[in-house]
């Protein structure tokens, strides 16, 4: 395989018949590839968000990140939609679930994918991969440093998101979760609980949690990177994604 | 972390932008990763504009003593004024 590949601006029908921007990286090589909705962190659809898209391409998967925050502010710059969504309380859950949804439907409908799809999410979008693999048929996710799978939001703050662990039994894929053991959000307890509620449904799922890593361990660009973190955790991704979207479904 | 604090007012006001003068409507103020000041957190202050299709935003972000001191001058330039 080739590193080729090629990244742009796309648009889709998301939730409730609303045009989503969303970041699209494909490998140039011939064939068909197992595909990956990249879910942006809550600093929203920023420079990172793009360059991991591309990434996942440069890796031999299709790749599409959704600007989750295309309605709050569809001329701004992605930190100002971010704060404006912040203020708003966040993405409500049933229009992500849409809008994942169908980000997989277009994913899917290009004339190189295998069929297989999986969903990664950082920070807030690693809960939002959890929702999503609990909502809809995929074939692998990665939730990376989600909070607010087990526990609430701390007292008075605006955003409108709440506990999804009881939702575990209706998970639809193997779940690989990547965690920092020095993170409160989420604490080093709720990824226990979540692991004990997997465990009780039968799921398969793979966890690692790393040492003197916080949150946000992978984002290059904050102070928050961890390079050894990432590294390994860059690893684990693509063992799993290796074993559960390379081959045709 | 995210810490996720935010607190979030409604107030009277105006800020300049990019684009120029525009009315506030809303603040968002809270303790999380800046976007822009190399820190781990900072304490954000987003003065918004939500009314319309567009909304507006003027951004600050402060290392946690810096905002204690702009909080302290705010409320002595206040009081010094007799303001309510």
């Amino acid at each position: 395989m080739s590193d080729s590949l090629r990244a742009e601006t796309v648009s889709y029908t998301g939730h409730g018949g609303d045009e989503i921007e969303a970041y699209l990286a494909k490998p140039l090589d011939e064939g068909r590839f197992g595909s990956v909705v990249v879910i942006h962190h809550m600093p929203g659809y920023d420079e990172w968000s793009r360059e991991t898209t591309r990434k996942f391409a440069a890796h031999g998967y299709l790749a599409l990140c959704p600007n989750l925050y295309s309605r709050e502010a569809r001329e701004s710059s992605p930190d100002d939609a971010a704060a404006i969504a912040r203020s708003r309380g966040g993405v409500p859950d049933e229009r992500l679930v849409g809008d994942l949804e169908a980000a997989v439907r277009y994913l899917k409908a290009l004339s190189d994918s295998n069929g297989r799809v999986a969903t990664i999410g950082y920070c807030s979008g690693g809960r939002q991969s959890f929702l999503a693999a609990c909502s809809l048929a995929l074939d692998a996710a990665v939730d990376c440093y989600g909070a607010f799978v087990v526990g609430s939001p701390p007292e008075g703050v605006p955003l409108k998101v709440g506990p999804i662990v009881h939702m575990t039994r209706d998970l639809s894929c193997p779940l690989l979760g990547l965690f920092g053991a020095e993170d409160q959000h989420p604490s080093p307890d709720e990824v226990v609980a979540l692991e004990e509620a997997l465990k009780q449904a039968g799921k398969t799922y793979e966890f690692h949690s790393y040492d003197g890593a916080s949150h946000a361990f992978f984002a290059t660009d904050r102070p928050s990177y961890r390079p050894e973190a990432a590294n390994d955790g860059w690893r684990r991704i693509w063992a799993f994604f290796g074993r559960y979207l390379a081959s045709e479904s | 972390m995210c810490t996720y604090q935010t607190e979030t007012l409604e107030l009277s006001g105006s800020g300049k932008g990019a684009g120029g003068w525009f009315s506030l409507s809303n603040a968002s103020v809270y303790f999380d990763h800046p976007v822009h000041y190399l820190a781990e957190h900072s304490l954000n202050i987003d003065f918004l504009n939500l009314d319309g299709a567009a909304p507006s935003r003027v951004a600050v972000e402060l290392d946690p003593a810096s905002a204690r001191e702009l909080a302290r001058a705010i409320l002595t330039a206040l009081d010094t004024a007799g303001e309510a």
